[in-house]
């Protein structure tokens, strides 16, 4: 490959303007309208998702929530472009991507609930559990697609990270390994411009995140991370090149994290208000909305069906997590190892007579009136 | 020279009996284990045309390919990072990190994956993983070529953590813990890599167990890795002094036996925990606290600790001053307070 085909462009690809209009691209096609219309549903979903757990953190169900309000269009093409066997490595503000992928919403928010540290089996959905350590789960991806390889399967591994995540060792390592033992594994950095409160100027003097690619000999572009017809399209070629042997490359997409870090950051101490409106006018769902309108492909019918679709997942969602969860505490000793170690046993026979103390003096306390 | 033997001599030697280095039992466990099972793959820094810098990993490439055994870039929390996809894919990796203290850019992968990922997957995800590593001084190796870690690792809850001191145990134990559904630190002690001795590839061992490595009835010396010859020595010397010293090799650092540590601890009334490592908050400490709970009420005296120094390994000059010897350890072994009960025990 010559070296001019590892460099990304100087501006991000985009296929649809913040308008709706069609750019033309010599390279990247435009999706068909069936697949954009499946990326609006999951756009639409997305982001009622997210409004719907933000209300939940407000409302005390979930503990905290890292919104990825703005990166839908990251989050849905990034399942979209998987086959069923191929996997995808998400981290904590992947949620969407995560129940995109099939991931039941309520599973995938046990994490936050705080009722364990992770809610799905991964091999289900072939999604990994969440990393909440940056850029660690780069390294497991590059690993589970060279297992994949060492069998000869055809497997995709998509690894997800942020613009913070690149500074870390991990994700230089990730990169080194996946391109020396050449598998197929896409990484796939939302580039929202803040880790938490540090703006990405702080985090590289590269000319792009996607420039780091030919310093690992992979491919790299940078794409409109809003416009979800470029993202399906930049990232569904790395997905077949990396199927078809071509080995890993990376993608940068240019979004903005809409929202503060999570609930409990406070985003006014960083940036100002009118940057963060500046975005708004960018917005993926407003923009594929109004493409697919203009095309004749979305009616104010299609769109009621939709909400109404995002509302039952939504409910669903509330309905989980209003319900209180029954947590065993025994299950803090079933899974640390295969076997529980004797040490192990004696711990877990000194918690159960306390639970059972406590629920004696529970019981001892309503027969006495109810005095503690 | 390759330690491995030729394809037509495998299954002969397979359950032979012989004399062999702790490097060769290594060696020839990693070889069993390519051979037994196809999803067992080798990796690290040189463990392929060279052989590994102790020479652990001789002539594995060339007898089972690079699919099996193959050399990674230069970067620790790579080579457990991806052993970790691999494991969730169904492998069962074994990687070298060359030297202790090499093992450290990779601590984060360990303690926040390797350790939890069954744990945060509630076991849908296993991590069938060994982690070798050379460990420990009295090589005459310079600066961060002799730690000792094994506390680190052995804090962590969902690791396993062993330490042969015998060509026999590394054999067995290694297969054990390549066979382990749980991940595995594996601690090589460097110093006991060219000692030799018997090793029948039919013997097992099982992860979580002491072995008694010698039989007394007056003090017991609790000791594992480089630290087990230590304590033999000095038991050999105590019992030209008419004293009776039980040595149990640990080996099992966690899970740990207290099963057959207290009966014998019990049994003796005495104890002296043996280890290279810097004592302060040391795995020694945590077996001195187990015995003192489970053994109160038998002991004759404190159970003591004969460890390094709580400073940082000495430079190569100044090593046989930090590691514990026979002498330290008969020294605190005459600080076990016979005088005080010579007359009830004057009927022995």
């Amino acid at each position: 490959m010559q070296h001019d085909d590892l460099l990304p462009r100087d501006t991000p690809v985009q296929l649809i303007d913040p308008e709706g209009r069609t750019v033309t691209d010599e390279r990247y096609p435009m999706p068909d309208a069936d697949t954009l219309l499946r990326a609006y549903r999951g756009l639409v979903e997305g982001r009622r998702i997210n409004d719907q757990a933000n209300a939940l953190v407000r409302q005390g169900r979930l503990a905290v929530y890292p919104s990825s309000h703005g990166q839908e269009a990251c989050q849905v093409a990034a399942s979209l472009v998987l086959d069923e066997d191929d996997w995808l490595f998400p981290t904590y503000r992947d949620s969407v991507a995560v129940i995109a992928r099939g991931v039941r919403p309520s599973d995938a928010m046990v994490l936050l609930k705080g009722d364990w540290h992770s809610g799905y089996d991964p091999h289900e959905h072939r999604v990994a559990p969440q990393a909440t350590p940056l850029a660690t789960q780069l390294l497991h991806a590059v690993g589970f697609a060279q297992a994949a390889k060492h069998r000869g399967e055809d497997t995709v591994v998509l690894a997800l990270c942020g613009d913070g995540a690149t500074s870390e060792g991990d994700f230089h390592e990730a990169m080194n390994f996946a391109a020396v033992f050449h598998v197929p594994v896409v990484f796939f950095v939302q580039n929202n411009e803040f880790a938490i409160s540090v703006p990405l100027s702080r985090q590289t003097a590269a000319p792009s995140l996607a420039h780091k690619a030919i310093g690992y000999g992979m491919p790299g572009q940078r794409v409109d991370g809003n416009d979800v017809a470029a993202v399906l399209s930049v990232l569904g070629e790395a997905v077949e090149r990396a199927r078809a042997g071509g080995g890993p490359s990376l993608v940068e997409a240019h979004t903005y994290r809409m929202q503060a870090h999570t609930n409990a950051d406070d985003d006014t101490r960083y940036r100002e208000r009118e940057e963060v409106q500046a975005w708004v006018a960018r917005d993926p769902l407003t923009r594929l909305r109004a493409h697919l309108t203009d095309a004749g492909a979305l009616d104010d019918a299609a769109e009621e069906a939709l909400a109404a679709g995002a509302e039952e997942i939504a409910a669903a969602l509330r309905d989980a997590l209003n319900a209180d969860s029954e947590l065993d505490p025994e299950d803090l000793f079933r899974f640390v190892t295969a076997e529980r170690s004797p040490q192990l046993e004696e711990q877990w026979r000194v918690l159960q007579g306390e639970i059972e103390r406590a629920h004696a003096d529970d019981s001892a306390s309503v027969t006495a009136g109810g005095h503690r | 020279m390759t330690l491995a033997p030729h394809d037509s001599d495998v299954d002969l030697h397979r359950h032979v009996v012989g004399t062999m280095t702790m490097a060769a039992a290594l060696n020839r466990a990693l070889a069993d284990a390519i051979q037994d099972d196809p999803d067992v793959v080798v990796f690290g820094e040189d463990v392929g045309a060279l052989g590994g810098v102790f020479r652990i990993t001789d002539g594995l490439t060339e007898r089972f390919g690079e699919d099996r055994c193959f050399d990674t870039p230069l970067a620790e929390s790579g080579i457990i990072g991806t052993a970790v996809g691999m494991a969730m894919n169904g492998l069962r990796p074994v990687v070298e990190m060359q030297f202790d203290a090499f093992a450290l850019p990779a601590f984060e992968q360990v303690v926040s994956h390797v350790a939890k990922l069954a744990n945060r997957t509630r076991g849908a995800v296993r991590m069938p993983l060994v982690i070798r590593i050379p460990f420990g001084g009295g090589i005459g190796g310079v600066e961060h070529h002799c730690d000792s870690s094994e506390a680190y690792y052995a804090h962590t809850p969902g690791l396993t953590v062993v330490a042969p001191s015998t060509p026999q145990d590394a054999y067995s134990l290694l297969r054990a813990a390549i066979a382990s559904p749980d991940p595995v630190i594996f601690l090589e002690p460097k110093k006991l890599y060219w000692s030799k001795g018997e090793v029948d590839a039919s013997i097992t061992a099982e992860i979580g167990t002491a072995r008694v490595a010698r039989e007394g009835t007056d003090v017991t010396v609790l000791a594992y890795a480089a630290m087990v010859p230590v304590a033999l020595e000095a038991a050999e010397i105590a019992a030209g002094e008419g004293r009776s010293v039980q040595v149990i090799d640990v080996r099992s650092l966690s899970p740990f036996d207290d099963a057959t540590v207290t009966a014998a601890v019990r049994a003796t009334g005495r104890a002296v925990v043996v280890a290279e490592a810097p004592g302060y908050a040391s795995v020694a400490s945590e077996i001195q606290a187990r015995v003192f709970e489970r053994c109160f009420e038998f002991l004759e005296a404190p159970v003591r600790r004969v460890t390094g120094f709580d400073t940082p390994f000495a430079p190569p000059k100044l090593e046989h001053w930090y590691l514990p010897d026979a002498d330290r350890v008969l020294d605190a072994i005459d600080s076990l307070h016979w005088e005080d009960c010579d007359d009830e025990r004057s009927g022995r």
